[in-house]
Formats: structure tokens, sequence, C-alpha cells
């Protein structure tokens, strides 16, 4: 078990104080000047070295994405832009560090911004998050107050942070998506190239972060890359938090060392499945978007990026979703499916009509009332919806049925077989 | 994408204006956006008519598109695109979320409480007029599943009967509170926390305790000047 003194969300829970007095003496705000004092260059140097990988669900390095930001400031002004659009099924982190560890992301948000030379950042809130979004207001205002952040701070950057909000649309979590709704518009994603790094919001250079791969950030560098990359293995490095939820005994929130075996992180942290390790049916481990994994992969596969594309799935947003014996596991990704049907923007017709039609037909499906030829059927245009979008809404409501498919093919059959055997009487 | 229209005219009030105090609120919240980007502040704004009215009426987005020097149409299309804009009057509007996480745990009974005593169908006012209820997509707390949103508040961690006891409540007027249902204080496991106990983590010996360094230059590779 990851040790308590390398945890970085010390109030993950909010037992503690969320305030600013509570949080510098938690360790946030500690001499950041000194990491200002540091310069853009080495702040991205650490945040490269320290391996840390984008924790909103794609994984991509986040010291390489700040540094293909322009080096230097011309006509446009720079802009971070936080997501804190936290909409993925199974996913409850971001909620936990907005309303318990604001200054993790207060103080995340100037380092970055600084790094980037951004004078402005936005954060975007869910809509539904209204008290996280007050709890982020009254951090930010606190830190203008100490003058921590603002024109003419103790830091020598001036820097303005703003909380920005939606309104229940879980396609604004895409980077273009949220940038677009951010400008006022209807959240529908933007192709690519340009990539916001060039042309992202109000058309200026634009850096999109998840909340996570933020608020880690000071900490990472206050402690330096050696420590963080010291935790968990190559290429998967550092801490992360992982939300257990559905048929475990406690489900809960946790930061946890990557690489964590699934079975130890469900045994030790959520009191086991409901009806013990040998109950289990399947999980999801990273989130809606990414397809299941039956018992018999969840047994020792450990949870990072790498060790779960290998089994062909994803960590993702790392919220495990678990399902033991007695769930009707057809019915729980058309549950899903239907999901991606509501939240489609509607731009691109393969989304648009494919998550409806994937719908319909895994509600068939759930009931038997469906031919054999039709699973190969679905397969193939999920592979058709896959891929062929502006944005990854299409692959994410394409991959759960295909882990479906892939996994539990002879329940469907067992199904159709049974409702044809009934109608046929 | 679901289909989502404004409510027929003779629903429609005649006009509508922010009151005093959300008008400054107005003013604070297109400054947070450079000169010229004031579209960005629709959003909140919708929001903050939806909270003074209850829903959205087509003559607050006429006011909205004119008070931000928007077309029409582009407040319509944002209005219509969220569904967190209700478009109707809903009454006290209970969310209960029914996405994959909250089914497992139990979200049929929650659906089921709405269901006996609130209405039998959702997005209808019940006979009261009081409240309405609605399945809604995954709100982001599943593990406190199963859990259900009214107005600000989550209210996590529930049944059947909590949740009719809930409805109840809401109806009455009498407070309830928000948060897990249970003795759990948020997302930490059910009996308490059992990571975060070191005590050193909170007593500010942290304090000074690391200092940020810039790492040595990385080794130079063979043949490199």
């Amino acid at each position: 078990m990851l040790a308590d003194k390398n945890r970085i969300f010390i109030n993950l829970y909010g037992l503690q104080d969320p305030g600013l007095e509570a949080a510098k003496k938690r360790g946030q705000w500690d001499n950041t000047k000194a990491i200002i004092d540091l310069g853009p260059e080495t702040i991205i140097d650490i945040m490269k070295r320290s391996g840390l990988r984008g924790r909103g669900g794609a994984g991509f390095p986040t010291g390489l994405k700040w540094s293909f930001m322009p080096k230097e400031v011309k006509e446009r002004p720079h802009y971070l832009v936080v997501n804190a659009d936290e909409s993925e099924p199974g996913t409850c982190k971001d909620r936990d560090i907005m309303r318990h560890d604001p200054h993790t992301l207060v103080e995340g948000c100037l380092i970055a911004s600084f790094a980037m030379k951004a004078h402005a950042c936005y954060i975007y809130i869910r809509g539904e998050f209204i008290r996280e979004r007050e709890a982020m207001q009254r951090a930010v205002d606190e830190a203008y107050a100490a003058k921590l952040i603002g024109k003419n701070n103790i830091h020598g950057w001036d820097f303005d942070l703003y909380v920005h909000h939606g309104a229940g649309a879980y396609i604004c979590g895409e980077e273009t998506a949220l940038l677009e709704s951010l400008e006022g518009k209807k959240g529908q994603p933007r192709l690519k190239p340009p990539f916001p790094a060039n042309v992202g919001l109000y058309g200026c250079p634009t850096t999109v972060n998840n909340v996570e791969s933020i608020a880690v950030a000071p900490t990472i560098i206050r402690r330096g890359a050696d420590w963080f990359a010291g935790i968990g293995r190559p290429n998967n490095t550092g801490t992360k938090v992982f939300c257990i939820s559905g048929h475990v005994n406690k489900p809960c929130n946790v930061e946890e060392e990557m690489g964590i075996p699934l079975r130890e992180l469900i045994d030790r942290h959520c009191g086991g499945v409901r009806g013990g390790w040998d109950n289990l049916l399947a999980v999801i481990p990273g989130g809606s978007s990414v397809p299941l994994i039956p018992k018999s992969i969840c047994d020792d596969v450990l949870m990072d990026f790498d060790s779960l594309k290998n089994v062909q799935t994803g960590l993702g947003t790392a919220a495990v979703i678990v399902m033991d014996k007695s769930t009707d596991i057809v019915k729980a990704i058309q549950r899903l499916a239907y999901f991606y049907k509501h939240e489609s923007c509607g731009q691109c017709t393969p989304c648009r009509e494919g998550t409806g039609w994937m719908w319909r037909v895994l509600t068939r499906m759930m009931k038997g009332d469906s031919r054999s030829s039709e699973i190969d059927l679905l397969q193939e245009v999920s592979k058709e919806i896959e891929g062929h979008t502006i944005c990854a809404l299409g692959d994410a409501a394409a991959w759960p049925v295909q882990g479906l498919i892939r996994h539990f093919r002879p329940e469907i059959e067992k199904r159709i077989a049974e409702f044809n055997r009934v109608a046929a009487e | 994408m679901s289909v989502r229209r404004l409510a027929p005219p003779d629903m429609q009030p005649p006009s509508f204006a922010f009151t005093a105090e959300n008008a400054e609120w107005v003013k604070a919240t297109i400054a947070k956006y450079p000169a010229g980007r004031q579209a960005s502040a629709v959003i909140p704004m919708l929001w903050k008519g939806q909270e003074q009215e209850g829903w959205v009426t087509h003559p607050m987005i006429e006011s909205i598109a004119r008070q931000l020097d928007m077309p029409f149409i582009r407040v319509l299309e944002v209005a219509t695109f969220y569904t967190m804009f209700n478009l109707e009057p809903v009454g006290i509007l209970v969310q209960v979320c029914t996405t994959s996480p909250c089914w497992l745990r139990g979200s049929d009974a929650v659906m089921d409480a709405c269901k006996k005593h609130i209405h039998p169908h959702q997005k209808t006012l019940s006979a009261d007029g009081k409240m309405s209820w609605m399945e809604v997509e995954c709100l982001g707390a599943c593990v406190n599943a199963p859990m259900l949103q009214v107005g600000s508040d989550f209210y996590e961690d529930l049944d059947g009967p909590i949740t009719e006891k809930l409805i109840a409540d809401l109806r009455a007027g009498k407070p309830v509170k928000a948060g897990p249902a249970n003795a759990r204080h948020s997302s930490e496991p059910e009996g308490g926390a059992i990571t975060l106990t070191e005590p050193s983590l909170y007593d500010g010996s942290i304090i000074g305790k690391y200092k940020p360094v810039a790492p040595p230059p990385p080794p130079k590779k063979p043949g490199e000047a």
C-alpha cells in the first residue's frame, strides 16, 4: 500500500478544513516562489522527467503537452484551461479534489500557467457540480485575498484565475468541445489540426489539462521528478486517484500507486467484491469508455496504462466499475450505450446515428430478441463508428460494446437461443 | 442527442428581467472574459436566469441575447443543447442518476420511489404541482451510488425507503441533509478511512520539508559534444 507520506491529496475525504490556512499546514503554497524561480524551462523539464501522464483518460505525457505551447508570447495571449467537466461514468475523483483539496489545483494553475507563459486560466467545471464550483470559487477568492494570485501577487507572475461552468453535457469533457462551450457555443468538438496549442480558446494558444494532472504538479516539483518517477512502474509512474464503484463491499475513492494489482486495490481498500472474489463477473477498469474485462483477466492484471492496454482495455480515468455474478451484463452495457446515445453531440453522422442504433440493438439483445448474425453486425457497425468521427466519443461508444462481444458472446447467444425456444413453443 | 424544444407560447411569460442583484452579478460575470468575448457568459447567465425563474423562458433567451449582443438563435441553441436548462416549469426537480454505476447499486429502487411518490412518468409535474423527477446521466458521485440531485445538492448512498422519506421531506419543505445518507462523511470507505491516517500529515511539520531544485542535466550520450 502506498505510504501516507507519499500521498498528494492529503485531504481527499474532506475530513480536514479545505481552507487556505489548513491547506498551507498540509504543505500547499509552501515556498511557491522557489518553484516559480526555477523558470518555465526547468518546470517543464521536471514534469517531463516525472513521467506524469495526463489523468483525464488519454494518458498523454503532461510535460510534453506543456512544451507544445509557443516559446514566445506574440500578439495572442496564452491560456491554460482546466478540464473539470468530470462526467465519465464511474469517475468522481476531480470532485473530491475540488471540494476538499482545492488549493492543490489553484497552486497548480499558477505554476502551469507560469510554465506556459499564460496570465489567465479558466477552470471549466461541469454544471451539476454546484457545491464543488462554490468550493473552488472560495479557494480562488482566498488565494486572491492572500495575494498568492492576481495582479502584483507575491510570486511575481501576474495571473488571473476564473471559475467557469457548463450546464450538463458530457461532450464538453472533450477538449475542443470544452473550448467551444467556454466561448459560449454548443459543445461540438472542433476538427484537429489546428491543435489548441496553436489555435485554442478565442483563437489563442491554449493548453487543456485535467484537474488531477494540474493539481499534482506543485507536489511533483516540490519533491522532485525522481520521487514521482520512483512510484509505480516505468512509463506508468506516480500516484493516481482511483474511484471504485459497483459491487464491492465498500465503494470509495483512494489515491494509490500506479500499477497496483486490481485485486489488491479492491480487496485492500474496498473490503473485497460483494460475495467474495469468486463472485466477480467482470470489471470496467477505467470509466465507461473502456472495454470491460472478465474475472479471468482481473485475477492478475495491474492497474496502469500499459498493463491494461495489453489486455485490450485501458486505464482511462481509473474509475473501476465492479460487477458481480448477479449482474445482467448485457443490460449494464446497454445502459452505457444509452448514455452515449444521450450524450452524442449530433455533429458526426456515424456517432449520432450509430449510438442510437447500437442502443436499440442491445435493447433487443438484452431480451434475446435477436439473431446470432446480428452480433457480428453489431461488431461491424461499432467498427464503422470507431475512428470515423471528429472526436473520441464515437470510439468511446464503440469500445464497451466491442468488449461485451469479445468476452460475453456466449451469454448473448444463450439469450437468443432461449428467446427463440420460448417463442417456438 | 435528445430533442428539446421551448415550452409552447401560451406557457411563456410576457417578459423577463434580472433582479437588481442578479444584474450586478451579470456585470461581474461578463467582466471575467476578454473584451469582445462576452458570449462566454451565456451559460452562466442562462443558469442565473433559471435560478431566478425556475426555468428558461423565451423572453429570457431574448433578453440574454440582447445583453450579450448575440443573435437569438445562438442563445436558443445553447439553451436547447445543454440538458440542465429546464425549458418548462419543473417544481422541485429530483434528478435521479441511473447510469450503470448507480444502476448496479440499486438506482431502480430510487426511481421506483419517485414513480410512486411524485409521478409515474418522468418530466411530469406531480398532482400537487410541487415536484417532478427525471432520469439523468452520470452525475459524478459514483462511489456514493445510488444518488440523486435536487437543486445544488447531491443526496448519496440511497435506497428505496430513504428516497421516499427524502421526497416527503422535500415536499413538506422540511430541512434535509445533503451528502451520504449513511454514516459516511464523503467518498471514504464505509466504516472510516483506512488511509490518510498519519497525524504528521496535518500538524504542519511538512512545511519547508521539500525544496524544489532544478534536476541535473541529462547524462551526455556517447559521441555528443
